[in-house]
Order: structure tokens, then sequence, then C-alpha cells
């Protein structure tokens, strides 16, 4: 269910052009909110209008575009089940956004996830680290010109990594390790002479 | 000394316990110590670490490092197309493969506008709760093996094998089932399949009642986990919990009943509610999930439609094979679904199905074409298993135990 038409001119009265509303798909809501306002907006929208569960957050990165990196909040009303979006943008020479751990305790690994994952840096974080890949990895993975077979690291005590052999395998869909038309951002991987040791 | 068998002991409530426990008061009991539990620990089902520091016996900080089973699946999605990404799901909640089949081909879907044939939706609501019950007995099992009843796991055991010969018999697997497509299922229902089905609930409740005799009035179960690893309402809500989790702390928030896909509207099931949010209460909501289970797989039975399993749309679902053998444009037509994937629309969605660790939801990003641009999968052991640095101090080791199953993550989810 979306939200009504009401809660957008509110918020949009309160915080003028840097909210905008995107045409509604599938009967979801979204909102693009300037990042300026983001944490104004969303800890309002938790205490004024009910938004008490944060579903979840992602990142998007659109390479090649100004500015390039998306993040893409989804809040859910538990009265009436609805669900609204609110999206902000991140330019690539300021990646920093404003945490939001101090709203909800559960975007604190969120947050996490997404620094980890595509290397933006939330701005008050308490406990800023990486999550799913180790700590003192160099690279953030789901950014477009990182390729799919990964990148080796140097860090021969702590963790080894070198591309995998994606060649052959049963569900890639490009033959080679980075396939251009595929993968059009992707630099190619140093192959370390010898592997691992 | 005292020659009395019994004595009180004053215990005070879990959230005073965690109060206290974070306080610094300076009356530490020794040296504070510092361990590490897991990654390969027997209670931490998978790959989970917990470094945990105990003052005596007491946990003062408990900090959980996840990420051991990353896979990168949402990386490996952006380079493959829609279809090809579903056996990947099947790994996500590998306890619950066909949930994830559904949830995942549910969220596509959506971004394609389908709304799928009345037959597809009711073989999926069975593969849902059947996914529920094996995932719940193992959960329910596993559970009271941590906690020193092992004849429960050899008991639930036994009934997921049953269980698991049937999605057999369904998918032609056991454990990576890949039964959905975008826009239907693989292939029907097979003959005979419902009668075994139904043999199979005939019998199973009768076996949730052995497990409930065996555990919710069992004394040792009782002290090991009522008042443990107590979740107030707002800090289930606030971490993101959802679930048994959730519905354990007594939010009332199912998205089967709340936010209905697929039909479930249309089936009469109870929501049962925790009062206490103790992980008592996470194992009870568990059981009577599986009897819900059962009520609602029934009603399915009773009024299975018949009727095509696919929507009708030849450019982006699989035609049949023997037409592809014999025809030209469905031969083209399988030729281009297969290479070029299912050609969706730009835009973005965001679609959640209560799977049985919690809400699974897919956050979908098209810029149009085969594959996503970006699919970020929301998995809610990775939510359920934030709270733990919040509710493990005050307690000890052995409840660590306790808690850890009683929250029944997934590792495979949790770190994609």
């Amino acid at each position: 269910m979306a939200v009504s038409e009401e809660l957008f001119k509110k918020y949009a009265s309160r915080f003028a052009e840097r909210v905008c509303r995107i045409p509604v798909f599938r009967g979801e809501e979204s909102w693009v909110v300037d990042i300026s306002v983001l944490h104004g907006l969303l800890s309002q929208l938790k205490k004024e209008d009910g938004f008490i569960y944060l579903v979840d957050i992602s990142s998007v990165d659109n390479f090649g575009k100004d500015p390039r990196f998306e993040i893409v909040y989804e809040l859910c009303r538990l009265e009436d089940l609805s669900h609204l979006r609110i999206k902000t943008t991140v330019q690539e020479d300021h990646l920093s956004a404003p945490t939001i751990s101090d709203i909800w305790k559960g975007a604190n690994w969120l947050e996490r996830e997404v620094y980890d994952m595509m290397g933006i840096s939330f701005s008050g974080h308490p406990d800023l680290r990486r999550i799913l890949m180790w700590d003192g990895y160099p690279y953030h993975p789901l950014r477009k010109d990182f390729p799919l077979a990964g990148k080796p690291t140097e860090m021969p005590d702590i963790a080894f990594t070198k591309p995998a052999p994606l060649e052959g395998g049963p569900f890639i869909t490009s033959p080679a390790a980075i396939a251009p038309e595929k993968e059009p951002h992707a630099r190619p991987a140093e192959v370390v002479e010898g592997g691992n040791s | 000394m005292s020659t009395s068998t019994t004595h009180s002991i004053e215990v005070p409530d879990s959230a005073t316990k965690a109060i206290l426990a974070q306080e610094d008061s300076g009356e530490t009991l020794g040296e504070k110590l510092v361990i590490n539990m897991g990654p390969s620990h027997p209670s931490t089902h998978g790959v989970l670490r917990i470094v945990l520091e105990l003052d005596g016996e007491v946990i003062t900080k408990a900090v959980p490092d996840v990420g051991y089973l990353h896979r990168g699946d949402e990386k490996i999605a952006e380079n493959m197309t829609w279809n090809q990404f579903i056996p990947y799901t099947d790994r996500l909640d590998y306890l619950a493969p066909l949930a994830n089949n559904v949830a995942y081909a549910c969220a596509v879907e959506k971004l394609m506008g389908y709304d799928i044939p009345p037959r597809a939706k009711a073989i999926r609501i069975i593969c849902c709760e059947l996914a529920r019950l094996s995932a719940h007995l193992l959960g329910v099992g596993c559970y009271a093996m941590d906690c020193g009843a092992m004849t429960v796991f050899l008991y639930t055991f036994t009934e997921r094998e049953k269980l698991y010969n049937l999605f057999e018999l369904l998918t032609g697997a056991r454990f990576t089932t890949s039964y959905t497509r975008i826009g239907g299922m693989t292939r029907d229902l097979p003959a005979g399949w419902i009668e075994g089905l139904e043999l199979f609930l005939a019998q199973f409740p009768e076996k949730i009642e052995e497990t409930d005799s065996l555990l919710t009035r069992n004394r040792i179960f009782l002290d090991r986990t009522r008042d443990i690893g107590v979740i107030s309402k707002e800090d289930a809500i606030d971490y993101g919990l959802t679930g048994p989790n959730l519905r354990g702390s007594g939010v009332n928030y199912d998205l089967r009943r709340h936010s209905p896909y697929l039909g479930y509207e249309n089936f009469d099931f109870e929501i049962p509610l925790g009062t206490t949010g103790d992980s008592f209460d996470r194992y009870l909501i568990r059981m009577e999930e599986m009897r819900q289970s059962v009520k609602i797989i029934r009603q399915v039975i009773d009024k299975l439609p018949d009727g095509p399993i696919h929507v009708d749309d030849p450019k982006n679902v699989l035609p049949a094979k023997d037409k592809v053998l014999t025809k030209m444009e469905e031969l083209i037509q399988h030729f281009m679904i297969v290479t070029q994937g299912v050609d969706a629309p730009k835009g973005e969605v965001y679609f959640g199905a209560e799977n049985p660790k919690g809400e699974l939801g897919f956050y979908i990003n098209s810029l149009g074409g085969g594959a996503p641009h970006r699919l970020k999968i929301r998995a809610p052991s990775f939510a359920n298993l934030s709270i733990l640095p919040h509710i493990l101090p005050g307690h000890t080791v052995s409840d660590v135990v306790a808690i850890l199953g009683s929250l029944d993550f997934v590792m495979g989810e949790c770190d994609r």
C-alpha cells in the first residue's frame, strides 16, 4: 500500500524542492531527497508519521553518471503497512552520507554493509568497519568497476585472493574473465604469477 | 555448611541484568576475559563468530563477526539473466530453498507486472508452507539439541526426511530445488504427489504433538529458555527483526496476512504472538506456525485449481519442449529467452515475502533488459543477528547457545 498524497505535500512544504517525488511504479511510492535533509526527513518520518520499521538500506552504483551513487532506504509503517522508498544521491568526490544509526539501531549493520560493498562512508557512525569482507580488504566489490572475477590483493599473511577462473564456468554468461559488453567499466584484473604464496 | 538441598536464588530479569553488566562499576570479579566463539562451533549453526568479553561467567560485551560465507550473490546477480539467478536463491536460506525460489520469482514478476495463474499460486503456497515446515523442524530440532535434548532432533529429522522425499518427487532435487521460473513453475505437480502429501499431512500433526510433549513442559528446557534473551517490542522493531523472532516479542506483523501475496488472503490461519519475547516464546511461535502451515496446506489442496502454471507471455516464458522441437517460432523464442534473458522493463521494485526466518526481500533496480542493474537481498537472518550485541550482555556463556538457537538464523542468507 502506498502512502497518501498529503504526506508528500507535508514534507514538500517543509523541505521545499529538496524533496521530490518520482512517478509511482508498480504501486510503490518513491521520493528523491537531497542528502542535506536526509537525516532530518527520516527522523521526522519515524517520529511524526509512524514509519518505525526500517526495512532495508541498499546502494546503487550508476557508473558514468553524476552523481554516481544512490542510497535507497525502504521504510514501512506498521499500522497500515504503507511502503515508502527514500532515495538520495552521493557524489563520487564526496563519498559520505549522514548516519541514521541514531534513528534506527538496525541501521548500524546495514550502513556497514553499504560501506563495505560500495565504499560510501557514514559520518557519525559509531562502528564503521567492514562487515562481509575482511578487515583491511582494499576494494569495494559491488562497484561497477570491480570485475566479477575479483582482483588479487596483497595481504599474504592475512588473506590472499586471485581472480576466479571464470572461463567455462557453468552459469557464467561471459565467456572470458571480463566480457566488455557485460562489464563495460571493469578494469582487468592483474594476474599474479605463481599464484598464492 | 548448609544441609538444606533446596535454596532460592534471586535472579534479576534479563533487561536489568544487561544494564548491570554494561555498567562499568569497577567491581569486576576478576580480570576480564575475551573468548572467541566460532566460526566453527556447533551452536553457531554455520559460520558465525562472536567475540565475547566475560567478567567471570557473565558476558559484558559481544561482538558478532559475520561474512565467513560471503559469496557475492548480489554481484553475481548483476552479471547473469533473471532466470539464471534462481539456483543461487536456493543457497540463501538453504533450509527453505523452495520459499526463496518463490520470493525471488515473485519479486521479478512484480517488476514485470505479471499476475500468475491461480494454479501456479496454489502450488507456490504449498511450496512455501512445506519449506516453512522443514525449516521450523530443523530450527526446533537443533534448538532442542543445543539445550541438551538430543532426542527431539532425531524425531524432527525423521519428518524432514519425509518432506525431502516429497521435494525430490516435485522438483527432482532434495535440497537445491530451483523450482520456480519467472512467470510460473518449471513443471506441474507430478501424478500422485498430492496423495503423498496428504499421507504426510495425515500423520504429521501427531508428530508435532510428540515434539511438543518432549519439550514444552520439559523442566530442563524451560529452565534453559524462559526469560533468556528477552527482546522488547520496541527493540525488535528498531533492529528490523522479522518472522518468528518479531512475533515472539508480540508484534503482529506477518506479510502473509498484512501484505498478502499469492492469494494468502483467501486462506484461514492464525498468527501466533508471544507475550514476553524470550527464547521460549520464540520456540512456541515456531511450533504453532507449523500447525498453522498444515492448516493452510490442507485448505489449498481442498480447492486446488486447474489450469496453466505459466503466465501467457510467449516472449518471456519458455515454451513447451515439444513445441520447441517442432515449431519454428517457439524455437526462436526459446533461443532468445535462454541467451538474452527475460526482457524486464526499466524501474525499481521492492518485494518482501514471509519466509521461515522472516522477511526475505529483494530490491531490484532494473535499467531494462535481461539482467538486473542492482539486486539487493534483504536477508532476515542478517537483521536478526544484528541484535546480538544488544541482548547477549548480562547472560552467561551457556545462555548464548540458547539465544542463538532461538534466533534460528542461517548464515548462507546472512552473508549472501
